[in-house]
C-alpha cells in the first residue's frame, strides 16, 4: 500500500458520495421508490486482494460496467445479485411478481438502461465538480459469477496498474429486495489530476 | 493486509486461495484455487510423481504490449509462468515430469466496445500457450474461451483440475 495516497481518501469518499447521491436520486426517480445508500467505501486495493474486498466472489450477478476516459481514467461497476436483479427487471416492466425467473435480452436491455442512468448521473456529478472532462464508453452488460466479471472488467485498456482505487457503495430500496453495489476502479495513474484540480 | 485466504475444504484437505496476478505452490495434500477466471487464465503446473503443483492467475499476454505496470510480473503470462515454473521446481517438482492444465480467457462482455475487449482472453491464452511452448511445458488439458467465468482448483494429490461454472455442472479436465 502507498502511504501517501491514504490522505486522499476522506476526500475521494466525498466525491463518491456526491456522485452517487446524485445517481440514486436518479434511480428513485426512475423507479417511483426511495431508495438509500450505504456512506461510501474508499480505498486503496492490490489488485491481488480485490477478491477479499468484494467478497462473495462466485455468486451469481448482473453487472453494467462502463469504461471511464478523460481527465479521469477508471471502470465503473453497478451490480446486483441475480434475485434483486429480477425483482429490479419485473419492477421496471411492470410484470407480475416472480413471472421473470431469468434475465432475458428483454431484461439486459432494462438493467443496461438503469446503469446508464446510475452511470450517468454519477460522472456528471463528478465532472461538475471537478470540471474534468469525463468521457464514458458505451456500458456493457454480464450476468455471471462476480469474480470473473470484476477481473475481466478491470483487464480493459490501461487498467494494469497493480494497486486499483475502490470507492464502493451498497445501495437499497423496500428493505433490499432491491440492492445492489456501485463501484468505481480508478486508474491510480490518473488520480493526478483530479486532486490537482480539488486543490489537494 | 490481505491475508492469503486458508480454509479446510469438505474433506478436511486445506485449501489455499490464489489471487488475481498471484500465484501459489504446494505438495500434497493441498488443494490450490482460484475464483473469478474471466478473461484471466488460470495456468496449473503439475508434477504426478512428486506430487508438487502450481497455479498461477495470469491477467496479461505479454509484458511488452504495455507500457506500464511491470512491477508485478507475475501478472503476465510470459514473465509468470517462467516465476512459477521456479517456484514449483524449488518445491521439489521434476521438470521432466511436469504438465500443465490451462482455463480461462473467456469473453465476458455483451456490447459494443471493441476498444474495450479488446480480445484481451483470447491473446491471453495465445501467450500461455506460446510460453509453455518455448518451457517444453506439454499442456495436457486445457478449457478456455467462451463467454463463462470459471473457479479452478488444482487437487495436489491426483493432479485433478476441477472447474465450476455458473450454470453448468462442475467439470473435471
Amino acid at each position: 500500500m502507498e502511504p501517501p495516497l491514504e490522505q486522499y481518501v476522506d476526500a475521494l469518499k466525498e466525491i463518491g458520495s456526491i456522485g452517487i447521491g446524485n445517481a440514486v436520486t436518479a434511480l428513485a426517480h426512475f423507479l417511483s421508490i426511495k431508495v438509500n445508500i450505504t456512506v461510501p467505501k474508499a480505498m486503496f486495493v492490490p489488485i491481488e486482494g480485490i477478491f477479499d474486498v468484494i467478497g462473495n466472489v462466485e455468486a451469481p450477478a448482473a453487472a453494467v460496467v462502463q469504461r471511464v476516459e478523460g481527465d479521469l481514467s477508471g471502470t465503473l461497476m453497478f451490480f446486483f445479485p441475480k434475485q434483486n436483479a429480477l425483482e429490479l427487471v419485473t419492477r421496471l416492466l411492470e410484470a407480475p411478481p416472480g413471472s421473470i425467473q431469468e434475465i432475458d435480452e428483454m431484461g439486459q436491455s432494462v438493467l443496461m438502461e438503469v446503469g446508464n442512468i446510475l452511470t450517468g448521473s454519477f460522472l456528471t456529478a463528478i465532472s461538475g465538480m471537478t470540471r474534468l472532462t469525463i468521457v464514458p464508453a458505451v456500458p456493457m452488460f454480464t450476468f455471471d459469477m462476480l469474480g470473473s466479471i470484476i477481473s475481466s472488467s478491470l483487464l480493459c485498456t490501461g487498467m494494469v496498474e497493480d494497486i486499483v482505487l475502490l470507492i464502493e457503495t451498497e445501495i437499497f430500496a423496500e428493505e433490499h429486495l432491491v440492492s445492489g453495489d456501485f463501484a468505481f476502479f480508478f486508474d491510480v495513474g490518473s488520480l493526478g489530476t483530479l486532486f490537482k484540480r480539488l486543490g489537494l | 493486509m490481505f491475508e492469503t485466504a486458508r480454509k479446510l475444504g469438505l474433506n478436511g484437505v486445506l485449501e489455499i486461495q490464489v489471487g488475481i496476478a498471484e500465484f501459489k505452490v504446494g505438495r500434497e495434500p493441498l488443494v490450490i484455487v482460484t475464483l473469478g477466471l474471466g478473461s484471466c487464465v488460470g495456468v496449473t503446473l503439475y508434477d504426478p510423481y512428486n506430487r508438487v503443483g502450481g497455479l498461477l492467475h495470469v491477467m496479461l499476454p505479454r509484458v511488452a504490449d504495455f507500457t506500464k505496470g511491470v512491477s508485478k510480473p507475475t501478472k503476465f503470462a510470459d514473465l509468470g509462468i517462467p516465476i512459477l515454473l521456479k517456484e514449483v521446481l524449488k518445491m521439489g517438482a521434476d521438470r521432466r515430469f511436469l504438465e500443465a492444465k490451462i482455463a480461462g480467457g473467456a469473453q465476458m462482455f455483451t456490447g459494443a466496445d471493441n476498444k474495450f475487449q479488446l480480445n484481451i482472453g483470447e491473446r491471453n491464452v495465445e501467450a500461455v500457450r506460446e510460453t509453455l511452448k518455448a518451457l517444453a511445458i506439454k499442456i495436457v488439458a486445457e478449457d478456455v474461451g467462451g463467454s463463462r467465468g470459471r473457479t479452478m482448483m488444482l487437487h495436489t494429490v491426483t493432479g485433478r483440475v476441477v472447474l465450476k461454472m455458473l450454470g453448468s455442472q462442475v467439470k473435471e479436465i
